[in-house]
């Protein structure tokens, strides 16, 4: 028989990672970032990992980074291939 | 003795970002970029044979790219190019009508190290990106720099969000690491 999840305000680890992966996206409830602080409280790993979660988030949003997009890479791709069978030739 | 293969089929999709983000710094136009990229694979292909296996792929394009970039710098320096008269009126009819000085950019809004830091910390990002799997960067892309929904990014791979989220925290946790030891 399924047994019922017990309701905690302490999580494990993975748990607690996994919130601060949601939280850089805002997409960790209240409730989960209520139960990551409180882990946080006392896992010196976990303050690490969300220590460094936070900083490339920081990172990430501060560089603009470019990228081809798709239809670009496509296209770019189809101009490549024919230019390789060019070559090969 | 060489240690590194060529592969031309993966070039574009292993190293046109990473090309792309060197080039923008230095020409500091997107379109420009684009077009110095595309050369630069042409060229690789034509000079394919050249390829010794000393170097990585990507090194050996870049140094291919410098010299495309120097190329683009004569042309413009030349008397030729300093004749050519540049002025780019925007085309966006958003704003249309704005003076011209509201369009001078701010002196201190950046400044040289800034400028450097930044070119520095996109080639360290890129290069970190390039350290994962595929699938990885693809969704970690989309999700972090595309801010694509969880649920876009599900229908697209064809995965459920606690893979995403399983995707996502590897990503995270390698990127973390890469950049602990060349940024932090």
């Amino acid at each position: 028989m399924p047994t019922e999840k017990k309701f905690s305000l302490f999580i494990a680890c993975d748990e607690a990672q996994h919130s601060c992966n949601k939280s850089q996206y805002n997409e960790a409830s209240i409730l989960e970032k209520a139960k990551l602080s409180i882990h946080l409280l006392f896992c010196r790993a976990c303050q690490k990992y969300s220590s460094n979660n936070g900083k490339l988030t920081k990172l990430m949003k501060k560089q603009k980074i470019e990228s081809f997009n798709s239809s670009e890479k496509n296209k770019m791709e189809e101009i490549f291939q024919q230019q390789l069978k060019n070559t090969k030739e | 003795m060489a240690e590194h293969k060529i592969d031309p089929n993966k070039w574009i999709k292993n190293y046109s970002d990473y090309l792309l983000n060197y080039t923008v710094v230095r020409v500091d136009s997107r379109e420009l970029a684009k077009d110095l990229v595309q050369e630069t694979f042409f060229a690789g292909l034509k000079s394919m044979k050249n390829f010794k296996g000393e170097a990585s792929e990507r090194t050996w394009l870049i140094s291919i790219l410098k010299r495309k970039i120097i190329d683009h710098y004569r042309k413009t320096n030349s008397n030729k190019g300093k004749a050519e008269v540049r002025m780019s009126f925007s085309n966006d009819s958003e704003n249309e009508g704005d003076w011209m000085e509201s369009r001078v950019s701010d002196p201190y809004a950046t400044n040289a190290e800034n400028d450097i830091e930044n070119t520095e910390l996109g080639l360290a990002i890129q290069n970190c990106l390039s350290k994962l799997t595929e699938k990885q960067r693809s969704i970690f892309k989309m999700k972090t720099i595309d801010n694509f929904d969880t649920e876009a990014i599900c229908n697209e791979f064809e995965i459920s969000s606690s893979n995403l989220w399983v995707i996502i925290h590897r990503a995270r946790t390698s990127m973390a690491a890469c950049m602990e030891t060349n940024w932090f």
